[in-house]
């Protein structure tokens, strides 16, 4: 075997240095009490991340076709990666806290090694290596959601989540078992092969296609698989919730849809009418959660059920403009919900924990600077121009719609009234900052400067992503 | 040479703009002002430098100057039409560069001394920044379409600016007024860029150099056979008449000129600069920048702009008889100069060929000369009007009269611009108010003579204007009260150097050297015959004004008004445009429209979506058990979801 080819795995390389490095400054540093130089060490190790990702463009492919990459993986490696630095810098307020800033290192080496998992999930050419990164990204993640663990519920959440992962890895196995005792191999390319050449019994290749499928809606939390995402979000230290509800989804959203278009192109009739009932259910059913909630944190995870049920019309199109709306969404997605969940955890730092939408009530007398923000981000989710959402949006719609068939049409004008009750309540949040009064309104606070860079970042993304159709052109260009 | 400097004339402001905007209230008036006037300083050297480099780099081999685009980058691409954004140069954008660049920097200068001490002096100069940002913007687009943006933005800056008294009553429902009605016609504007772009698949301006015509033949892009022909049939035209409501909107064309008088609540170095040098002309502009359109394909269509144009030209000349408050005098004024250059363009016969001979395109140089020369002239009679209203801090003429002898360089100034609006040679207005009317008589004889009689009228009530102000009766109550001054240098140097600009710009240069219809160099001369009658019915009409107007005295005023005291009623009522305006849209359409859609829309439409509301609401309560918390049940509907889509898809 040929080792020369590890260095072929550039995104995947870096990225093991990083956790390296990180792990070894943790450990020289460890039981140190002020550790002021920790978080903007990993901030610039993820930054050179991101700029490696960023320059690698070439498809690549190494160890006889079981690691594969196109230069649409990249642009999304490159995405979650910026989109983690987001996370990486805005977390340091919560583990700067004396209850967690002795677990700073073991949250950066955690957060790395599921960024890692998923790099690998994104470019597996085979079944194995790409079930082998899931459960890089899983287990690690059942650990992030525990971080807290000795309060209550973020134990409870992560066994919830750990649980419910072991069920849907358990249900994804048996689907590629399926998959393999009618094709024989698991090699993305070949199946594709045996698959169109009408290889293996029809009905089992749909069932082991099913039951993959449900595995990876459980990450990117579809509804009917959705289930746990509520508790979990709710329950898991908020930083983790924003890492979770955005990079995790984002590369299983990527991967789910190479692997449709690539591997079950072949199948592309069944699974089109899959996702029409799965997208309906999930941007319905969240929608109608979400406007009876009034705990920020599941809030947001009805929303991101609704934004996933969102991303996957991008999948309906099945064409490189359906990639390209697919990445692009996921980077809109990225910054604005970056910048509400950076909003809620520094109001929950402020706040003793709490994160109810009643606690919003009067905050843009006393912070209006952040209420300012935060609805931007919100108009952004929604979908308002002339936020980057209304582009994303867009781009969604025309991807599906291009598609051309009767039913994609039904589908995106259903996606269109949901885009008006998630507007109701997103602006609920709104109302509450900016009409609702009330006596115990949030005093006013300072933000540090890692909340702010983060802040930043993200409302630049949400001012300038629309506007400028240089990164739109960035991602079309690769797919 | 390079231009691509060029994007910086557009950049300044816009960023002026923004550090006014956001920090200007930290600053004092002072840095404010500098900063503005600064930056729109280099602009006008920028503007000037930019000028010299294209009209000295020479003409191509067909004789005409180069038509440059230093930048074009694609906004949003949508398959075969694109949104570009960019920067075009071609004679008439770098004429405007001059015009726009000369007046702003004017009326900066000049605002320091009128606007000192006035609450929102910095927001005040913020949108200056902004107006001069957007017509910048405006007459350097590459495509109609960036054009229409920045044509929306100059609207928006002219309501804020219309608007900047916001306390005043007046001032809020006139930047009402001017918004609603330009935005009005800017519809018509934008259903005419989307027809054009639809059926020729271009919004770009490209087609001026390489038109390429046949009948009905397809001279964009030959795939789609179907829309090719029909464009090259009726669909041009229409656009174009479309795009013109768009422009007679915004240049105050009759019947959708009301706006502009009321425009003149906003500060009058705003309405020096907005309402008579540069914004109002852009409709006026976008004919000329769509001329080899209408040329080619809709040459029957323009009679309609010559009819608006002569009417409007002609009614706006007749209220502006009437007029007692200054600045109104002047905006009428104003609408009736537009409206010559709307005629200009309008009496423009097609041809290519042999242009230069029979005067068939004079008018299209005419148009810009006299879109130059007023500029400068107009903009230094507002400024003029400025000075005044400082001084009696009122707009109405029965304060005024006798105030030559307080202020010596506003008066003289004053008069100079008079002379020029007139037609009075040497000075500007003369060279280019000549050109039209001999354009004009090219086209018709009729339109030739109606135009030399408003050019009379032009004369007249302009001289009506002066002696009311600097002759005639002197309000000596309230002069004794209050004793009118001269405005301080900051002021008067503007006045000067417009004044200037206005005596030499006639016969200094050859405007037909930069700017023709064809491109070519084109030697003005002067059409005796057509000189001497405008000359002499001018002097007629001025001496008519001193008679009545100069004295003390005014007994045939007086007469006049007594005789026809209704004539003189209707015009100083502007002949009841505004109410017929109040009484279709209260009367009629609030009535008969507005309010069964408002039933409508309150009982149909909002009933249906309140039932939704509700429906989901109930929904969302009904199925808050389903999330129950437990994991088993979580395991179950997982795997029962799984199981039920894979039999779905079995069985479809």
């Amino acid at each position: 075997m040929n080792y020369s080819q590890f260095l072929n795995m550039i995104p995947e390389a870096t990225l093991m240095a990083v956790l390296v490095i990180v792990f070894v400054a943790d450990f020289v540093s460890a039981g140190r009490k002020e550790r002021r130089w920790f978080n903007p060490l990993v901030c610039l190790l993820m930054l050179a991340q991101v700029l490696v990702s960023f320059v690698q463009t070439d498809a690549v492919s190494a160890f006889g076709g079981m690691y594969v990459t196109s230069p649409s993986a990249n642009v999304m490696k490159t995405i979650l990666a910026a989109g983690t630095l987001i996370v990486l810098i805005q977390s340091r307020n919560w583990l700067s806290r004396p209850d967690t800033s002795f677990k700073e290192g073991e949250f950066y080496e955690l957060v790395v090694s599921t960024l890692l998992g998923m790099n690998m999930m994104m470019s597996a050419g085979h079944f194995l290596l790409f079930f082998i990164g899931l459960e890089m990204a899983s287990v690690p993640m059942a650990c992030l959601v525990a971080l807290d663990k000795y309060r209550h519920h973020s134990a409870e959440a992560a066994a919830k989540f750990i649980l419910t992962a072991t069920f849907s890895s358990g249900v994804m196995l048996y689907g590629i078992s399926f998959l393999y005792g009618s094709v024989g191999t698991l090699y993305f390319d070949d199946v594709a092969k045996l698959l169109a050449a009408g290889t293996g019994n029809l009905t089992m290749c749909i069932m082991g296609m099913v039951f993959f499928f449900s595995g990876l809606g459980f990450k990117i939390s579809l509804v009917p698989f959705h289930f746990w995402t509520a508790d979990t979000y709710q329950g898991a230290p908020t930083t983790v919730t924003g890492y979770l509800s955005v990079i995790s989804k984002g590369a299983a959203a990527f991967t789910l849809m190479a692997i449709l278009m690539k591997v079950f192109a072949p199948l592309t009739e069944y699974w089109t009418n899959m996702l029409y009932i799965v997208i309906v259910l999930s941007i319905t059913i969240a929608n109608l959660f979400a406007i009876r909630q009034s705990e920020l944190k599941r809030f947001m995870a009805f929303s991101s059920i609704s934004q996933a049920g969102y991303i996957m019309l991008a999948v309906i199109g099945n064409s490189a403009a359906g990639v390209t709306a697919l990445s692009y969404y996921v980077l809109v997605y990225v910054v604005a919900n970056m910048a509400v969940f950076s909003v809620i955890s520094v109001v929950e730092e402020n706040n003793g924990g709490v994160t109810d939408m009643d606690a919003y009530n009067g905050f843009y007398r006393t912070n209006p600077k952040l209420a300012f923000l935060m609805t931007l981000a919100l108009f952004s989710l929604a979908g308002i121009p002339p936020f980057a959402g209304m582009f994303s949006k867009f781009f969604i719609f025309m991807a599906a719609a291009q598609q051309g068939s009767a039913a994609a049409y039904a589908v995106v004008f259903i996606a269109l009234i949901n885009t008006v009750i998630s507007l109701y309540y997103y602006l609920l949040i709104v109302k509450a900052m900016y009409i609702k009064d009330s006596d115990k309104a949030l005093p006013t606070f300072k933000s540090d400067c890692n909340t702010k860079l983060a802040l930043a970042i993200c409302t630049a993304g949400i001012a300038l992503f629309g506007v400028c159709s240089c990164v739109y052109d960035w991602i079309a260009m690769a797919s | 040479m390079d231009y691509s400097f060029v994007f910086l004339i557009l950049l300044l402001p816009a960023l002026t703009f923004v550090v006014l905007g956001l920090a200007g209230m930290k600053m004092s008036h002072k840095v404010a002002g500098l900063i503005g006037t600064t930056s729109l300083g280099i602009v006008t050297v920028l503007s000037y430098y930019t000028a010299f480099c294209y009209f000295t780099a020479g003409r191509g081999a067909d004789g005409t100057f180069a038509t440059l685009v230093p930048y074009n980058f694609t906004w949003l691409p949508l398959g075969a039409l694109n949104f570009d954004l960019g920067i075009l140069l071609d004679p008439i954008s770098v004429m405007m560069l001059i015009v726009i660049s000369t007046v702003s920097l004017m009326v900066h200068i000049y605002s320091f001394g009128y606007m000192h001490g006035e609450k929102g002096f910095q927001r005040y100069y913020a949108f200056l920044s902004l107006f001069t940002m957007s017509m910048l913007g405006l007459v350097v687009a590459t495509n109609i379409f960036q054009m229409y943006l920045f044509w929306e933005l100059v609207g928006v800056s002219s309501y804020l600016l219309i608007g900047f008294y916001y306390p005043l009553h007046a001032a809020v429902a006139a930047s009402k007024k001017a918004f609603i009605v330009t935005r009005f016609a800017d519809m018509f504007f934008l259903i005419g860029i989307l027809l054009f772009g639809y059926y020729t698949n271009s919004f770009s301006f490209s087609f001026a150099g390489d038109i390429v015509m046949g009948n009905g033949a397809a001279p964009f892009i030959p795939v789609d056979v179907v829309k090719a022909v029909a464009a090259g049939g009726f669909i041009i035209p229409t656009a174009l008449v479309l795009m013109f409501i768009g422009g007679a909107g915004k240049s105050a064309m009759f019947p959708l000129h009301i706006w502009l008088p009321d425009a003149m609540e906003g500060p009058t170095p705003v309405s020096a600069l907005i309402h008579a040098a540069t914004m109002v002309v852009a409709g006026v502009f976008q004919i000329a920048r769509m001329f080899p359109l209408w040329i080619e394909y809709a040459p029957e269509q323009m009679s309609i702009v010559v009819y608006v144009g002569v009417f409007t030209a002609f009614y706006a000349a007749a209220v502006a008889c009437a007029q007692s408050d200054i600045k109104r005098v002047l905006a009428f004024s104003t609408i009736s100069q537009i409206a010559f250059m709307m005629v200009a363009l309008g009496v423009c016969l097609p041809g290519h060929e042999a242009v230069l001979d029979n005067h068939a395109q004079l008018g299209y140089m005419a148009s810009m000369f006299h879109l130059f020369t007023h500029a400068m002239f107009k903009a230094c009679l507002f400024l003029g009007a400025g000075c005044i209203i400082h001084a009696v801090h009122s707009n109405e003429m029965s304060a005024m009269g006798g105030l030559r002898k307080y202020m010596p360089v506003t008066h003289i100034t004053f008069l100079i611009s008079c002379l020029a609006i007139s037609g009075i040679p040497p000075f500007s207005g003369f060279f280019s108010k000549d050109e039209i009317i001999t354009a004009c008589f090219a086209y018709s004889p009729v339109v030739g003579w109606i135009m030399t009689g408003i050019a009379a009228m032009t004369a007249f009530y302009m001289f009506r204007l002066y002696y009311g102000i600097f002759w005639g009766t002197e309000n000596k109550e309230l002069h004794a009260h209050h004793t009118p001054h001269e405005a301080p240098l900051t002021m008067t140097v503007p006045l000067i150097i417009l004044s200037v600009i206005t005596i030499t710009c006639g016969w200094a240069v050859n405007f037909g050297s930069f700017v023709s219809a064809s491109g070519q160099d084109y030697q003005i001369h002067l059409d005796t015959q057509v000189a001497v009658t405008s000359c002499v019915i001018a002097v007629i009409s001025i001496a008519l004004a001193t008679y009545i107007y100069k004295g003390e005295k005014q007994p045939v005023a007086d007469m006049l008004y007594r005789r026809f005291p209704k004539l003189h009623r209707a015009a100083y009522k502007r002949f009841y445009m505004d109410e017929v305006y109040m009484f279709v849209t209260h009367k009629i359409i609030f009535r008969l429209v507005s309010t069964p859609i408002a039933w409508f829309d309150r009982h149909v439409v909002d009933g249906t979506f309140d039932f939704l509301a509700w429906g989901a609401n109930e929904g969302g309560e009904s199925m808050r058990g389903w999330q129950s918390g437990d994991v088993r049940h979580y395991a179950v509907w997982f795997l029962s979801g799984a199981v039920a889509l894979t039999l779905v898809l079995l069985c479809i």
